[in-house]
């Protein structure tokens, strides 16, 4: 096909500067919000995934759906770490307590979790940011970068109350953007003492050999004496952003299809008056040879670089959400969980065909209005 | 298969047309039978809405007769699909409008390139007949100029040596000098005179100006769908 | 009132160029609407609080329990009229999917501090005699089909093993925003089986709810009731109902801004798209505009030509948005069920709809109001053609 050079398609766009625009405009924020949510998804997913060491395994009471329900007895608890193919294991306590944040003053939950030094050497992503780590036996907590940074009373020398307990704070650690980032640590027995319990909350373990896995899980799960969930540490972060990423996802796609349908309405209203206007053009190129498909083309070429400039407008907006950090509740485990916006190559690719979607359904119709004239009634109609 | 060479480049037989207007169909042309010979100047007179337009409009091949053949340089346009009809347009004819229909996002240079790019021709070939046909209409040094950055005259050339650019046989004109001043008129005027005469192209020019008739060889004249000839039915080519 | 039928005739000149900005700007109110409405939703647990009415937590967390014994302490506190104890049960019915907020309450002074529960009686009798009775809300019984007889099995994951109700009785709220989606069962039942099954954890209380007799000292009082209990092995914080309510919205609060930045964006998508239309709109009729100033029309008079017709045009869509948000609203709120127990479309959205409709339709005219009025007649007419 003999096409129209894209030219005459791009450059009507820099001739009306304003509707170009503003058409632009709407898609671009359409754009933004759908790479947003997206972006929003794969932050709390690598939040999640980034927690969780590929040879590490986390029990649980058998149906808790998060650490801080769950209980495992303490025989239970020996029974695991007996396990032959457990190399390591830390019984832990996890809590949740309520602190005030530092800008706003309101009060979130804050999940405190009492290991051991196992526990810590069971996360190697953790390192210290400021300070040292607690030691053991003591009233010393460590807290994670985000906690340090949100909630008042956090910072290195200072005092936080809880469990009829004064915890001195002695360091800050990083744990790469993870889940434990949201975490204090402390010593697990003090804290068990201090919330008076008798149970752990959960054991996690590394496994000499990962593989290993499956016969493990069926032995512990089918023990008559043990009630327990036994998950690879992924998996089990994974749920644990399930709910909250369901809820992100589906919303955000919910709202950007519909958004769209507006950005798309807005492109129609364009196309149309270009169409219109130029209808003297169009009869001229068909009288020159130009086919009706070329004309179609031309038009349709025209209006996904709209969706194009709309695409990379609203891409790089969102990009800029990457300096945004966000910080709400996890509803499966109901402490505070914080992360950010996170762009991912494939996230640019699916706000591009998405974009291109919306440029070629605006597009469409009119381009075959222009196709559909008569060289004679465009011509006339000039 | 032999085509015939005739010294007629248009054959018009028997050629009806009418419209649907307001629910009426209006007859225009009425079973319209004449000949355009290679290297004529023709000048299309008539009153308003007699069909100079619609007839030159089946002549270059953008509408089709409700009955009855035309060919051109021995093919019949009115047996052509609406592709191919597009192919051969391309080939075979030129067109200059009232108002130019010049592309105002394309340079003087990229519109009068605009039909060899339905050619095979390389960018370098392509820009050496652009270069040709525009130092033919004298606007070499405005082939960078956009269409708003000339005068009416001026577009008109460009719309002109768009014509030519692909060495049709036939160029249409439409009331080409309706929209310009005497000077570009007469301008315009030599020039399609120029091409008849020096590089032998047939044209036939609508126009309801009895002064740019004069610049044609012969005048036919369209009334009521009949054509006529003959100087002494000027009187009625007022407007 | 040749004023008004001028924008008419104008509006309806170019049908399918308004009408697609009508749709394009129904979306958006709709849009608009909803998210507004959904966040409301999030906030319904504040709205319907009763301002006679208190929690009583742990001090550390609400993950924490407390003592019974704590309840003739707080009984005795003067100013108290009634306390009543509920657990968060958190069981699972089928699958995690199918969420519903369970409770574990001391009927017989619960239901008397919640009087926007309307039972039937013989409901509420059989209930109150059956131990492992169950009562659920209207919301909840239609969303999962539970009918008065029927079994309801619920998976433990706080309390756990597997339990078993019956459901005795079904209340509906006595206003729309009484939250109908909830699950009611006895704490005594509760309590009794924890004792068999993991005896340490019996005799702990979630919550409890404290009826007072004058709201006025609802502050005074739950200070002294933490009182009671501060420098013991559970302390306790009191708060009024709503303040209890509104600290679980606090804690999504990044999502419920989220949600709110985001029906703002839509409305600039639209304003963007009505914009658009009367800019090309008034270009186009640049030539009339001069035409009647050259008449003699003053430009202030172009100038509401244009106001005019972008404000009838964002009022034909704000009003059929807003009233396609009603059906809109129900039908979501049944496809999402329990999630949302109470999806109420309040007036105030629908003022701020419709405030938003009207305000795209005065900016979009802005500008293209000014270059009409502004029209030099000489120029506008030379654009002719």
């Amino acid at each position: 096909m003999k096409a129209i050079p894209l030219a005459y398609s791009v450059r009507n766009l820099w001739t009306r500067k304003l509707t170009t625009a503003l058409t632009a405009g709407g898609m671009a924020l359409v754009v933004f919000v759908f790479a947003a949510v997206l972006m929003l998804d794969a932050g709390l997913r690598q939040a999640m995934v980034s927690t969780g060491q590929p040879d590490n395994i986390v029990v649980t009471r058998r149906s808790a759906g998060s650490e801080v329900q769950s209980g495992v007895e303490r025989p239970q608890a020996a029974l695991v770490e007996a396990q032959p193919e457990v190399v390591t294991a830390s019984k832990e306590t996890v809590v949740l307590i309520a602190q005030h944040k530092r800008d706003s003053g309101t009060v979130s939950n804050v999940t405190v979790r009492g290991l051991s030094p196992q526990g810590i050497a069971l996360r190697p992503q953790v390192r210290l940011a400021a300070g040292r780590m607690f030691s053991p036996a003591s009233t010393e907590i460590v807290v994670g970068r985000s906690i340090a940074q949100r909630f008042a009373g956090t910072g290195v020398g200072e005092r936080l109350r809880f469990g009829a307990r004064d915890w001195l704070v002695v360091g800050v650690f990083d744990a790469g953007g993870s889940a434990f980032d949201s975490e204090i640590w402390g010593d697990v027995d003090q804290m068990m003492q201090s919330f008076r319990r008798q149970a752990y909350s959960s054991v996690i373990a590394r496994l000499a050999d990962p593989a290993a896995f499956d016969a493990l899980k069926r032995r512990l799960e089918s023990d008559p004496r043990l009630t327990v969930d036994v998950k690879r540490e992924r998996q089990f972060y994974e749920e644990q952003s399930a709910a909250l990423s369901g809820f992100i996802s589906i919303l955000g796609l919910t709202l950007s299809v519909i958004f769209s349908i507006g950005a798309m309405i807005g492109a129609m209203i364009t196309m149309y008056a270009a169409v219109a206007g130029r209808t003297g053009e169009i009869g001229a190129l068909r009288a020159l040879g130009f086919r009706r498909r070329a004309i179609l083309a031309a038009f349709l070429a025209e209006a996904l670089a709209l969706a194009a400039l709309g695409w990379a407008l609203g891409l790089a907006a969102a990009s800029l959400m990457q300096l945004v950090h966000i910080s709400t509740m996890n509803w499966q485990s109901f402490g505070e969980l914080a992360f950010s916006f996170t762009l991912t190559p494939k996230i640019v690719l699916q706000s591009l065909a998405f974009a291109a979607v919306m440029g070629f359904t605006g597009g469409v119709l009119p381009a075959l209005r222009a196709a559909r004239l008569s060289i004679v009634d465009a011509l006339r109609a000039a | 298969m032999s085509r015939r060479v005739s010294p007629s480049l248009i054959e018009v037989r028997n050629v009806s047309k009418s419209y649907r207007r307001g629910g009426q169909i209006v007859p225009v042309l009425h079973d319209l039978s004449f000949d355009v010979l290679r290297g004529d100047f023709l000048g299309l007179m008539g009153p308003s809405g007699s069909g100079k337009s619609t007839l030159l409009n089946l002549l270059a091949g953008i509408d089709q007769p409700d009955a009855g053949e035309i060919l051109v340089d021995g093919v019949d346009i009115t047996r052509l699909p609406e592709s191919d009809l597009a192919d051969w347009r391309a080939a075979a004819v030129g067109f200059v409008f009232q108002f130019y229909n010049l592309m105002p996002v394309l340079t003087a240079f990229e519109n009068v390139e605009l039909p060899l790019t339905l050619t095979p021709l390389s960018r370098r070939e392509r820009r050496e007949h652009v270069a040709a046909a525009l130092g033919l209409v004298g606007l070499t040094e405005r082939a960078e100029h956009y269409p708003s950055e000339l005068s009416g005259g001026q577009q008109q050339r460009v719309a002109i040596a768009r014509a030519l650019v692909t060495d049709p046989k036939l160029i249409v004109a439409d009331e080409p000098t309706g929209d310009l001043d005497r000077q570009s008129a007469a301008e315009v005027l030599s020039l399609l005179g120029q091409l008849n005469d020096q590089f032998g192209k047939t044209i036939v020019m609508v126009t309801h100006d009895r002064r740019a008739a004069e610049h044609a060889h012969a005048i036919k004249y369209l009334d009521k769908g009949e054509l006529s000839e003959g100087a002494d039915l000027l009187e009625r080519s007022v407007r | 009132m040749q004023f008004f039928k001028l924008i008419a005739r104008n509006a309806l000149r170019h049908k399918l160029r308004t009408g697609l900005t009508v749709l394009g700007l129904v979306i958006a109110v709709l849009s608009f609407g909803l998210l507004q409405t959904v966040v409301g939703a999030w906030y319904a647990g504040a709205n319907a609080a009763a301002p006679d009415r208190l929690v009583t937590r742990n001090a550390i967390s609400l993950v924490f329990p407390m003592p019974l014994h704590y309840r003739e302490k707080i009984r005795a506190v003067p100013g108290v009229r009634r306390v009543g104890t509920a657990n968060w049960f958190g069981g699972i019915y089928q699958d995690p999917k199918k969420f519903f907020p369970q409770f574990a309450v001391d009927a017989a002074q619960y239901f008397e501090m919640y009087p926007e529960y309307r039972f039937a009686e013989d409901e509420k009798r059989a209930f109150l005699r059956d131990r492992r009775g169950a009562v659920v809300g209207r919301k909840l019984a239609e969303t999962y089909g539970f009918r008065v007889g029927d079994m309801l099995p619920l998976r433990g994951t706080i309390f756990p093993g597997d339990w078993s109700f019956t459901v005795r009785a079904i209340y509906d709220g006595a206003e729309a925003r009484t939250d109908t989606s909830q699950m009611f069962f006895h704490w005594d039942y509760l309590n009794e089986t924890m004792k068999r099954r993991v005896p340490r954890r019996a005799d702990q209380v979630g919550v409890f709810v404290v009826q007072i007799a004058e709201p006025a000292r609802a502050a005074e009082i739950s200070q002294a009731i933490d009182a009671q209990f501060r420098n013991s092995a559970a302390e306790t914080l009191t708060e009024t109902e709503k303040a209890f309510q509104l600290g679980f919205v606090a804690m999504t609060e990044a999502i419920v801004v989220g949600i709110r930045v985001v029906s703002f964006v839509v409305v600039f998508i639209i304003l963007a798209v009505m914009a658009n239309t009367m800019a090309m709109t008034a270009r186009e009729r640049l030539s009339e505009y001069a035409t009647l100033k050259a008449l003699g029309f003053a430009p202030g008079y172009v100038a509401a030509l244009v106001l005019g017709e972008s404000l009838a045009i964002a009022a034909a869509g704000g009003l059929i948005g807003i009233a396609c948000t009603f059906p809109v609203a129900a039908w979501f709120g049944t496809q999402t069920g329990t999630l949302f127990p109470v999806l109420q479309v309040s007036a105030s959205t629908t003022a701020m709809q419709l405030g938003a409709a009207l305000a795209v339709g005065v900016a979009a005219a802005l500008l293209p109001g000014r270059r009409a009025a502004r029209v030099r007649i000489v120029d506008g007419l030379r654009a002719i053609g």
